[in-house]
């Protein structure tokens, strides 16, 4: 999570928007009144790591800067505040457990350790292949399916146990994994079916959700 | 006007003032580290905590304006504990490094940790570290230090204007840094180490060298450009270990320039600390007797003129002045530039507007200058207008990079000419301004048709009504020290090379003349305090002082008079020079009516009623100055092409050259790899 940025990779010299991400990107520097347009620098942020596969170069943020009109150190701070922005290449699959009080509880450790085993990397690494990322963040907010993983910022992966998560790896490798619980329960429902509410719904001749 | 009580002392305050503010117009300190006078308030070092009656919870002062009726606390229970819960955070992960850190001594946060802080930690785990970060030459960091209170980010925003420094990451993580390894680039960027409270920004020249309860502090006058600066002159022994600002609202406010402050390592090399004269054509030591005698031989025969350099003191070109004049000599000469600079009309040649009396303007005209390298100091109050008031700003000379947005309207006089007449881009602006302002830089006189430039400059401040009751606009500002002094004093002859025509030269300090146009068989006397090409050509040389060793007047470019004091000894046989001259004249039978430092100072009232008048602007009278001629078509030039070395002080600093190649040369170099 430190700040400090890895160097052993290669920086591209420049960065372009491509032509439809410029699009996009007009259309959010326009929400903003004008002379106020250094607004729109989370959205290009998003914009420039989408487009760049998944992390964000220097080159891009002097585009962004160049763009809105803002100090290159602006930029900079935005996009090392948030965790959501990689300032270094995170994989093709980038692995974000949460490990954070109710998804430990629920077993999240065993989890982790069980990708880095089967891997062969430690959170904060990729494979050599460059295949697969991982780190840890903060809650993620599925505390109700817990344990949980989001994958390149984006889907969630839910119910993990030691077992199925190597399942959901090589998976994902094969291009062929499913978001959402792997224990196949309908999104956050109970786990034990629909029990809340039951007998009073009955009771009020309402008809039964679950 | 909100009136309330401070530790029960009652104050009637202007409306938004906050109560940080209003607890020291009564005498009350708030500790602080992220509020700074100068600088916008962040609120965020939560170190000025205090208790407000009715409020839950205790108060940040710096971010709170004054309400009626407000009853505030600094001395309660409340506001006590408070403080020392934050002081405990701030230490969390502060190094206990007092000892061989450089701001042990005048440390704010070590000074507020004893007066407001837990006598013992409690803290067991683990501190964090942060790396260094480069920021040239002058600025050392140790990051570990920093204690966030962005100071040094605000300073960059809002007064250097290079938007460099910024606050990475968050949280545990959040660190000051630059944008990917960055140096910072400001002819100001020395202040950062005031501003600074703890000891994460010092200066990297004067590491390890002296601690503050060993220097002995003298208030001074900066001499290396013509601002002015107050500056405080820290010696140990007789060494001059550093040089800080000393606050003048009207003047440098609390800030001084990198050159100010880090020129100083010049005072040490190339120092002439003892006499010479030449003898079969080699410069040979001598004795003070033998140098006044080759002296005074060579004057039965010639007929000697002198010239006065950039860093010359009043009372020495007083005394050199009545002692030439004694002597009968004419060509007299501090424009050793060969600015053409009438001193007849000192309307004509004063900075009238005063450097505070820009946060008034609403339009200003540069014309040949860079303010940015002539005097940063001024430019930085440019910079706080444009920030205040988004004024305008064009620019005509040389396309220069300066840290507040100008439109660039032309190269040389006939866009000034243009604007005479009412023509061009920027003639809209200014005649809607309401204080318009032109200043006019030395690369704008420093030709032959001078004279025709500063006429056509006069004719456009009158032609946008810049002179009227209480505003005067029109400005020149300079960049030697001595220059306004000396013009103050006549030191002139008509024709600024006519001294090329004399067989007997006095060089006051004259490191900047063109050496080369001296004549072959011409006698000169060098009497200065570095040596260099000039003090080679001479046939004798006189060991002076330089600004820190001797009591000196100084008139800036607004035509203030200031009085430094001196800090240290001049080195080795070296005097002080009005007393060199004073000497010299005893010798030669002229010998001069004044015998101590008040004398002298007297003399020069006598001569400038004005040198009475200390630290007062006095405003000139407006004239028709200037000489109506046609101008050249050449473009103006730059007075400084190198900001980091102007004068024989600074091109001796080792820093100075080692700021010249990082900064200076990296950016030739960028400009010749990006043709």
């Amino acid at each position: 999570m430190s700040v400090a940025v890895k160097k052993d990779f290669q920086q591209p010299k420049d960065f372009k928007f491509s032509k439809e991400n410029m699009v996009k990107v007009e259309l959010h520097i326009s929400k903003y009144p004008k002379g106020r347009q250094a607004s729109a620098v989370m959205a290009l942020l998003t914009i420039a790591q989408e487009q760049n596969g998944g992390w964000i170069p220097e080159a891009a943020m002097e585009e962004i800067a160049r763009i809105l009109d803002m100090p290159r150190i602006k930029v900079f701070e935005v996009a090392t505040f948030y965790t959501m922005y990689n300032l270094s290449p995170k994989g093709k699959h980038h692995i974000q457990f949460c490990t954070t009080t109710p998804c430990w509880l629920a077993g999240s450790a065993e989890v982790v350790r069980a990708c880095e085993k089967h891997l062969g990397i430690h959170l904060g690494e990729t494979t050599p292949d460059g295949e697969f990322h991982l780190s840890d963040v903060e809650c993620l907010g599925a505390c109700v399916n817990a344990p949980v993983f989001q994958h390149n910022g984006d889907d969630f992966y839910e119910d993990l146990t030691p077992e199925n998560v190597v399942k959901v790896l090589d998976d994902m490798k094969a291009g062929r994994a499913k978001p959402g619980s792997q224990t196949g329960r309908a999104t956050s429902m109970g786990i034990k079916g629909a029990t809340t509410l039951h007998d009073q719904a009955k009771k009020a001749g309402v008809k039964d959700a679950g | 006007m909100p009136k309330l009580t401070i530790d029960d002392i009652e104050v009637t305050v202007e409306p938004g003032t906050s109560i940080i503010q209003a607890a020291e117009q009564v005498g009350i300190e708030i500790p602080r580290f992220c509020y700074h006078d100068k600088l916008s308030v962040p609120a965020n070092c939560r170190m000025c905590l205090v208790e407000v009656e009715k409020s839950p919870k205790p108060m940040a002062s710096c971010a709170l304006p004054c309400g009626d009726g407000m009853k505030v606390h600094t001395q309660s229970e409340k506001a006590k504990q408070a403080r020392k819960n934050v002081m405990e955070m701030l230490l969390v992960n502060h190094p206990l490094d007092c000892p061989i850190c450089d701001q042990g001594g005048e440390c704010d946060l070590q000074d507020q940790a004893v007066a407001y802080g837990y006598d013992r930690s409690r803290y067991e785990e683990e501190k964090r570290a942060v790396t260094n970060k480069n920021l040239g030459p002058l600025v050392k960091t140790v990051m570990t230090r920093c204690i966030q209170c962005t100071r040094c980010v605000r300073f960059g925003e809002e007064i250097a204007g290079v938007e460099e420094l910024g606050v990475i990451g968050r949280g545990e993580y959040l660190e000051i840094g630059t944008y990917v390894e960055q140096m910072v680039t400001s002819e100001l960027s020395g202040n950062l180490i005031d501003v600074c409270p703890v000891g994460a920004l010092t200066s990297k020249p004067y590491a390890f060298t002296a601690r503050p309860w060993e220097l002995r502090k003298t208030p001074g006058i900066d001499v290396l450009d013509a601002v002015g600066s107050n500056i405080r002159i820290d010696a140990r022994g007789g060494e001059i270990m550093r040089i800080l600002p000393r606050l003048h609202e009207d003047v440098n406010e609390e800030w001084i320039s990198d050159k100010t402050r880090f020129a100083v390592d010049g005072l040490k090399s190339d120092r002439l600390d003892r006499c010479y004269v030449r003898r079969n054509g080699r410069l040979e030591p001598a004795t003070w007797e033998e140098a006044f005698e080759a002296v005074k031989t060579e004057a039965k025969k010639r007929t000697f003129g002198a010239i006065v350099g950039d860093l010359a003191d009043c009372e020495s070109v007083v005394a050199l002045k009545d002692l030439m004049e004694s002597l009968g000599a004419k060509n007299l000469e501090c424009r050793q530039d060969m600015a053409q600079i009438d001193p007849a009309h000192p309307a004509g040649y004063l900075f009238n507007t005063t450097i505070a009396g820009i946060e008034k303007a609403d339009a200003i005209l540069l014309v040949g200058t860079n303010p940015r390298t002539e005097a940063a100091l001024v430019n930085a109050r440019i910079r706080k207008t444009w920030l205040a008031k988004r004024i305008k700003v064009g620019v005509i000379g040389r396309k220069i990079d300066l840290n507040y947005p100008a439109q660039y309207l032309g190269a040389g006089p006939e866009t000034l000419a243009e604007l005479a007449e009412g023509k061009g881009a920027f003639a809209g602006v200014l005649a809607n301004a309401k204080n318009p302002m032109i200043i006019l830089g030395a690369g704008a006189l420093r030709r032959a048709d001078g004279y025709a430039v500063a006429a056509l400059a006069r004719k456009v401040a009158e032609k946008f009504n810049m002179v009227k009751d209480g505003w005067n606009g029109y400005n020149m500002l300079h960049t030697q020290a001595s220059r306004v002094g000396a013009l103050m004093l006549g030191f002139v002859a008509g024709d600024a090379a006519s001294w090329q025509k004399v067989d007997a030269l006095y060089l006051l300090g004259a490191d900047e003349m063109p050496v080369e146009n001296i004549k072959p068989d011409c006698f000169v006397v060098y009497q200065g305090h570095h040596g260099g090409k000039v003090a080679a050509r001479a046939d004798v040389i006189l060991p002076g002082a330089a600004y820190t060793e001797k009591s000196g007047t100084y008139v800036n470019t607004e035509g203030r008079v200031q009085n430094g004091l001196q800090a240290v000894f001049p080195p080795g046989g070296a005097r002080e020079d009005w007393q060199i001259i004073a000497g010299l004249a005893a010798v030669l039978g002229r010998k001069l009516p004044y015998e101590t430092l008040p004398q002298v100072r007297a003399r020069l009232a006598a001569v400038n009623p004005a040198f009475a008048r200390v630290d007062e602007i006095l405003p000139a009278k407006w004239t028709a100055f200037g000489k109506d001629g046609k101008c050249d078509a050449k473009p103006f030039g730059a007075a400084i092409e190198n900001f980091y070395m102007t004068d024989a002080i600074s091109r001796a600093s080792k820093t100075m050259q080692a700021c010249t190649d990082a900064f200076v040369k990296a950016e030739e170099e960028k400009a010749v790899a990006h043709g």
